[in-house]
């Protein structure tokens, strides 16, 4: 299985490949990518040098272009299209059914990834992707269990890529309307979920409290582990009683099933986290290239904790194992 | 979804009222236990308090003075840190090195750093963590969003500049020990040893971090 590694920067890429990512993805610095943060990603001339880095190592870049283009701004992503093929990526990884098209017509040599972005969940929608754009691979939404993912990567033609660590969503990937409810802007177009802009907290003797656009999201106790300022991990008040009610702040952790997954025919691994620094790609990225390592000699992945990356300090099987069902 | 909300005992919670076509949300807080494990183990050690008493009546202004300097030739061999700060580069950063009796504000352009005994109302952002674990963030030996999980790194302010700074810091692999024998030539090499000496002391190596 392939492990494909986040980065968000030139140093982020380098320090991936250094520690044992088979490929790299990365996004340009505009709104064409589901991460578009201040300072983060990549320029035209930084995207070509990562990509020399990588491939002067054996390692390849799948770069991101995974947002829904707008109506009146759709050559912004076609452009990046252009660009990203023309700077030698080894994939584009795509969640728009016109940016596909355009991909598949203008540049049908190019490898082409289904991101999870597009939410293709069953073996009829993967078909589709396939049979109409030439895509080599699916990157599963994470509303699976492995047992699923067995069965849908029997019934397709093309590989199969999931991930294994980090940030969660939402189950319903490329639908989410919670943060441009209340921020007006979009993960899903342009790129941003929770915009730092809209984020603010406030320090007080009763905890941080977290606010987005205006809407107050959270309060953590002053020793409390805390998560990312999203809507999807506020805690709220409502007639069912007190809690998270869309999603604990948890992160992903699926290194006990590794063996799992491989048996299901999982071709790729995928860790997230384009907006996190060196320390996390270096240390989750070392951490399970040792586990593939370790599982390729026919031995069980050790368990290391990686709970001090996580959200709240805390990790899950997430879907993979559906115990809340 | 009963039983799941009920097994959840809060420190703090908010109210949601559902109307048609919108969404309020009301923070109403309590107390109670944590639903998680609390922060992560392996912190950073902080400076003791008897040194901090000691330090705090020192003048700041060569403190000022040296690492005023040492800012400014670190943006002169590092440009792609203005880079990445972009429309943030004017802004001006409190950073408050929680175990210190000092604070530091931080402007890239013009380069200018100066050192207070409390930071200012009306900056643009204040970071505030150990000295330990900001040495460490400045040279990426440690996550930001992993210190702010595990509650050993407040940000305030203006996000944006907050995210925009750390991923410039981030990219531009600083290697402080490094930057500071840049400035003494012949001598920089006993002087890199030290300070890795002293930073190994206080953060850990980086072996160690990883």
């Amino acid at each position: 299985m392939e492990l494909i590694c986040p980065a968000g920067t030139p140093a982020a890429l380098r320090s991936a490949i250094d520690a044992g990512a088979d490929a790299v993805y990365c996004g340009f610095n505009d709104e064409t990518n589901a991460r578009n943060f201040p300072g983060l990603n990549f320029s035209r001339d930084e995207l070509r040098k990562g990509i020399a880095f990588a491939h002067g190592r054996g390692a390849r870049i799948l770069v991101a272009i995974n947002t829904f283009p707008r109506a009146s701004s759709v050559a912004l992503w076609q452009r990046a299209v252009d660009d990203a093929v023309a700077a030698g990526a080894d994939a584009l990884i795509v969640a728009d059914i016109g940016l596909m098209d355009y991909v598949a017509k203008r540049h049908p040599g190019q490898r082409l990834h289904v991101s999870v972005q597009a939410a293709a969940a069953n073996p009829d929608a993967i078909a589709f992707y396939v049979g109409t754009f030439g895509a080599r691979r699916v990157v599963l939404p994470r509303v699976l269990s492995v047992a699923e993912i067995a069965e849908i990567t029997r019934e397709t033609t093309c590989e199969t890529e999931v991930f294994v660590f980090g940030g969660l969503c939402v189950m319903a990937e490329g639908r989410c309307s919670l943060s441009s409810y209340a921020t007006g802007k979009s993960p899903n177009m342009q790129g941003v979920c929770s915009p730092a802009s809209h984020v603010a907290y406030e320090d007080t003797v009763r905890g941080t409290t977290s606010r987005l656009g205006g809407f107050t999201i959270n309060r953590f106790a002053p020793q409390e582990a805390a998560g990312y300022p999203t809507l999807c991990k506020g805690r709220f008040s409502t007639a069912h009683g007190d809690g998270y009610i869309f999603e604990d702040p948890v992160s992903l952790d699926a290194t006990t099933l590794l063996t799992g997954l491989k048996s299901a025919g999982v071709a790729a691994l995928k860790i997230e986290g384009r907006q996190r620094g060196r320390a996390y790609i270096e240390s989750v990225v070392r951490h399970f290239r040792r586990a593939l390592d370790t599982l390729e000699q026919g031995r069980e992945a050790d368990i290391v904790s990686l709970k001090p990356f996580t959200e709240g300090q805390a990790t899950t099987l997430g879907a993979y194992r559906k115990t809340w069902r | 979804m009963d039983r799941l909300l009920k097994k959840q005992k809060l420190a703090g919670v908010i109210s949601i009222i559902i109307v048609p076509g919108q969404i309020l949300l009301r923070a109403i807080g309590s107390d109670g236990e944590m639903s998680h494990s609390s922060v992560a183990s392996g912190s950073l050690p902080t400076i003791p308090p008897l040194l901090a008493l000691v330090i705090r009546p020192l003048p700041l202004l060569p403190l000022q003075f040296a690492l005023g300097g040492f800012l400014a030739r670190i943006l002169r061999r590092n440009p792609g840190l203005l880079d990445r700060l972009g429309q943030h580069r004017r802004a001006r950063f409190g950073i408050k090195p929680v175990d210190l009796p000092f604070a530091f504000i931080v402007e890239a352009t013009p380069p200018r750093l100066l050192v207070l005994r409390e930071l200012p109302q009306g900056l643009d952002a204040c970071v505030s963590a150990s000295l330990a674990n900001l040495l460490a963030l400045v040279e990426g030996r440690v996550d930001g969003d992993a210190l702010m999980f595990s509650r050993q790194l407040g940000i305030e302010g203006d996000m944006e500049a907050v995210l925009a700074l750390r991923n410039a810091i981030d990219d531009a692999r600083l290697d402080l020990a490094e930057e500071l024998a840049s400035l003494f030539g012949p001598l920089g090499e006993p002087v890199r040893r030290s300070f890795e000496a002293a930073r190994d002391r206080l953060t850990g190596s980086p072996q160690e971090q990883r």
